[in-house]
């Protein structure tokens, strides 16, 4: 019943924007906001969705998180608006993509940057992994490249847009295999991108291991290869692009978790800091991550400032040449 | 005939519940400017975490289908579209409704919504896997054709002349490049924080539509407030059946089109409404009663939205791919249980997948009863005195546009386009080519975009744009189109604004 309560909040709070406040105890007082940049049914507000669900909870926050989607733009939207107007008053919280927002940095335009936000943890790293159609002559990235070499620049590759973790592990491969490859960035996102390579517009995509999971799943797709440091747990059989002999990392790996606006008391970022890793790692929240197929991956605050500097110094290397 | 087999499913208590929760809290929502069916279904997903899956998807089904119904409410009675599907039912609708027929209006939207319904959820049920391959037909190149086509339709729909139809086409067009573009990601005509996104098309819409109405109200005033009542005319709802069934070529052109259209991932539920409204009015023998409270036109147009439900599915229970933002959402409704849609979803989770089609089947069904049932009581909103109704519809429109996502920019941008319609309106350009610009723009684009792209990196941008018989068949349909306007428009006198035509 009281799961029933915290959904009706969720619900209204979601609907109207507006916050019940009451009572005088510590933080959190009322229902807290987390902004997702994305737009409703993406795998970013879904996740978000699951992550929080648990908010309620006495060892969580205490109090139901409200999902806002402020989506448009791959995402610059919804991050200019959480670094120049939301409030750092610690009931305005914000989902991050790494890499999809420090590369959107680098290429500029946007008002934010790595030090406009300060993060509280991550819950999940979903890798970029190397598709084709199920019916597709190619079955290994060797095959790939050799086709690109003999055609330089007419192996076509979906992928969700530019300056996205799909973009990145474009770049990458095209640095590692040394060839010149046409990068197709779609309009639709992921879904699109899939959609494409398995309708044959394109030669091959680069996509969510999540997604790709499920349309191996459904028989339409080929998986030829993970764009991450080791194997991954979904996917046993699908080898690195290391152990094929590409030189590439895990810079394009998308990693989601929670942060605040820069500025928010630190008292706040610390509570935050200690209770929402602990929220993550609920039993519930992850039997029904894995039920979806996402990844997930808990790291905490301090493991999440080196990974976000870290990806700085590696984007502003591989982003240099465009 | 699975269907049939998991029908009783349905019917028990709980699940027989939850299907009457969705389809009136779907209708209430669907009703609410502002609210799409995207954004109602995402709503009710917190929900459905502690049923089982068998149940949330009811609930989910049975929830999509009531709302894109219960959009056209607020656009036959306030002509506030609830979303980009239900701008066609404001144009004949809500003349209706200002001539007393709203309850008319209402019982033959609900009826002609639930025919299409029930035949787009019948497709989904016989022709899924015929209809998969037809969802993954279209390309870049056949989606650039398909949105041209819906640009030769923007000169002929509801404006004074086909040249005034294109101007408004134009300026829609123009305002859908404001923003960071969709496949490069370049900054265009940013003049303001608040369009830093682009032109977001609900907020649009309310603008368009509901503004320039309210500002009349208003300038009309007080004065002669006795002259102004408009008496409501009770309607039949056995006459509204007789009716709807005697206009069978708007019905039959709504429902196949909104079926074919809605197949398509990523346009269709947004312009089947207005093709089918477009198409209606070009083959109709009484095409000059269209735009003036014609029943065909909300026939044609509520019918071709809800026929699109039940296709728009295909792609995300065959393929596993979501083809429209709703069926995105109901593919995390799907996740969240673990049931990953694809091929054998059907084998594997029968006991939950048709219960959900089934769901959407009788969903339709209490959506018409309900609908009907309040048809003629909502009808007199036309009675309320014009001054607290435009104090009401503002009120509606500035809340409908901050909601979709908390945002003050969106409530501006919509004054601003509505304050700027309301003197276009004057000079007889109308709202709905504007709409129609601002929507197709992006696709067109982007998809040119794309087939660039990979025309060049393989066989060229000619061969790529002008090979394929859906390609070719999209042209010629595309040079028909234009040369019919042509020919409208040389056949008949220009007016210089729509009373002038009408009178």
């Amino acid at each position: 019943m009281k799961k029933w309560i915290a959904g009706a909040a969720l619900a209204l709070t979601a609907m109207t924007g507006s916050a019940m406040a009451e009572g005088h105890g510590d933080y959190p007082e009322r229902p807290i906001m987390l902004m997702v940049s994305y737009g409703a049914g993406g795998a970013t507000d879904f996740q978000a969705r699951i992550v929080t669900m648990t908010a309620g909870n006495d060892d969580a926050l205490q109090m139901p998180v409200a999902i806002l989607n402020k989506a448009g733009a791959g995402g610059r939207v919804g991050w200019n608006w959480f670094a120049t107007q939301a409030e750092a008053d610690g009931y305005t919280l914000g989902a991050y993509n790494v890499p999809h927002f420090i590369a959107q940095s680098i290429e500029g335009g946007v008002d934010y940057s790595v030090d406009s936000f300060e993060p509280i943890a991550n819950w999940g790293a979903d890798p970029a992994v190397f598709v084709v159609a199920a019916d597709s002559e190619f079955n290994s990235m060797a095959d790939v490249i050799a086709y690109a070499t003999e055609n330089p620049g007419g192996l076509t590759f979906s992928g969700a847009g530019l300056f996205v973790g799909h973009h990145i592990a474009a770049l990458q491969l095209e640095k590692a295999a040394g060839v010149k490859l046409a990068y197709i960035p779609n309009n639709a996102g992921g879904a699109g991108a899939m959609r494409a390579v398995i309708a044959g517009e394109v030669l091959g995509g680069v996509n969510n291991l999540s997604d790709a999971f499920r349309a191996r799943e459904a028989g339409t797709v080929k998986i030829l290869g993970v764009f991450d440091l080791e194997r991954n747990a979904f996917l046993e059989d699908v080898p690195t692009m290391m152990e094929q002999g590409y030189d590439i990392d895990n810079a394009s790996v998308n990693f989601r978790g929670v942060m605040v606006p820069a500025g928010t008391d630190p008292a706040i970022i610390d509570h935050l800091a200690a209770v929402v890793p602990t929220m993550f790692e609920n039993s519930r929240v992850a039997s029904r991550m894995a039920a979806g197929g996402s990844p997930m991956q808990i790291m905490t605050r301090d493991e999440v400032i080196e990974m976000w500097a870290q990806r700085q110094e590696t984007l502003e290397e591989l982003l240099a040449g465009l | 005939m699975d269907f049939l087999f998991y029908m009783g499913d349905v019917f028990t208590p709980i699940n027989f519940g939850l299907l009457l929760l969705g389809t009136i809290g779907g209708l209430i929502l669907g009703a609410t400017p502002g609210l799409s069916p995207t954004m109602t279904v995402a709503l009710m997903i917190p929900f459905t975490f502690k049923l089982e899956p068998q149940q949330g998807l009811i609930l989910l089904g049975a929830a999509y289908t009531s709302t894109v119904a219960g959009g056209a409410v607020s656009a036959i009675l306030l002509k506030i579209p609830g979303a980009p599907a239900n701008i066609a039912t404001t144009l004949d609708g809500h003349t209706m409704a200002q001539k007393g027929q709203g309850a008319k209006a209402l019982q033959l939207s609900f009826i002609a919504s639930a025919i299409g319904g029930l035949f787009g959820v019948f497709l989904l049920i016989f022709l899924t896997p015929v209809l998969a391959k037809w969802a993954l037909a279209f390309g870049p190149s056949e989606l650039f054709w398909l949105a041209i086509l819906g640009v030769t339709v923007i000169g002929t729909l509801d404006s004074s002349s086909v040249v005034k139809g294109l101007l408004s086409g134009c300026i829609g067009l123009w305002l859908a490049t404001i923003g960071f573009d969709d496949i490069m990601g370049a900054q265009r005509f940013i003049f303001h924080s608040s369009v830093s996104g682009g032109i977001n098309v609900i907020p649009a819409l309310i603008g368009l539509f509901a503004i320039p109405q309210v500002i009349t109200m208003f300038a009309k005033g007080r004065k002669g407030t006795d002259a102004e009542i408009i008496s409501v005319k009770r309607h039949p709802i056995g006459a509204a059946f007789r009716e709807v069934f005697a206009r069978k070529r708007a019905l039959s052109i709504g429902t196949a089109i909104g079926s074919i259209i809605g197949l398509i991932p990523g346009v269709g539920g947004q312009i089947a409404g207005l093709v089918a409204y477009d198409q209606s009015k070009k083959i109709s023998p009484e095409s000059a009663k269209f735009g003036t409270g014609h029943p065909e036109g909300v026939i044609a147009a509520e019918s071709a939205n809800n026929a699109m439900v039940g296709p728009s599915l295909v792609p995300l229970l065959t393929l596993s791919i979501p083809g429209s933002p709703t069926a995105a959402v109901l593919l995390g409704g799907l996740l969240i249980h673990g049931i990953f849609p694809g091929p054998t979803l059907f084998t594997q989770y029968p006991q939950v997948v048709w219960p959900f089609i089934n769901s959407m089947l009788i969903g339709q069904i209490l959506m018409c009863v309900f609908g009907l049932l309040i048809a003629g009581w909502a009808a007199n909103v036309a009675r309320v005195p014009p001054a607290v109704m435009a104090a009401v519809v503002l009120g509606l429109a500035v809340f409908g546009s901050y909601s979709v996502q908390h945002s003050m920019g969106d409530v501006y941008v919509m004054m601003a386009l509505g304050l700027a319609m309301f003197f276009l309106e004057r000079f007889g350009f109308s709202a709905a080519p504007l709409v129609l610009g601002l929507i197709l723009g992006p696709i067109a684009e982007a998809n040119f975009m794309q087939g660039a792209m990979i025309a060049n990196a393989t066989v060229g941008q000619m061969a790529y744009f002008f090979t394929g018989w859906l390609n070719w068949l999209l042209i010629v349909i595309v040079v028909v189109s234009i040369g019919y306007s042509i020919w409208m428009e040389l056949r008949q006198r220009r007016y210089t604004t729509k009373e002038d035509a009408t009178a």
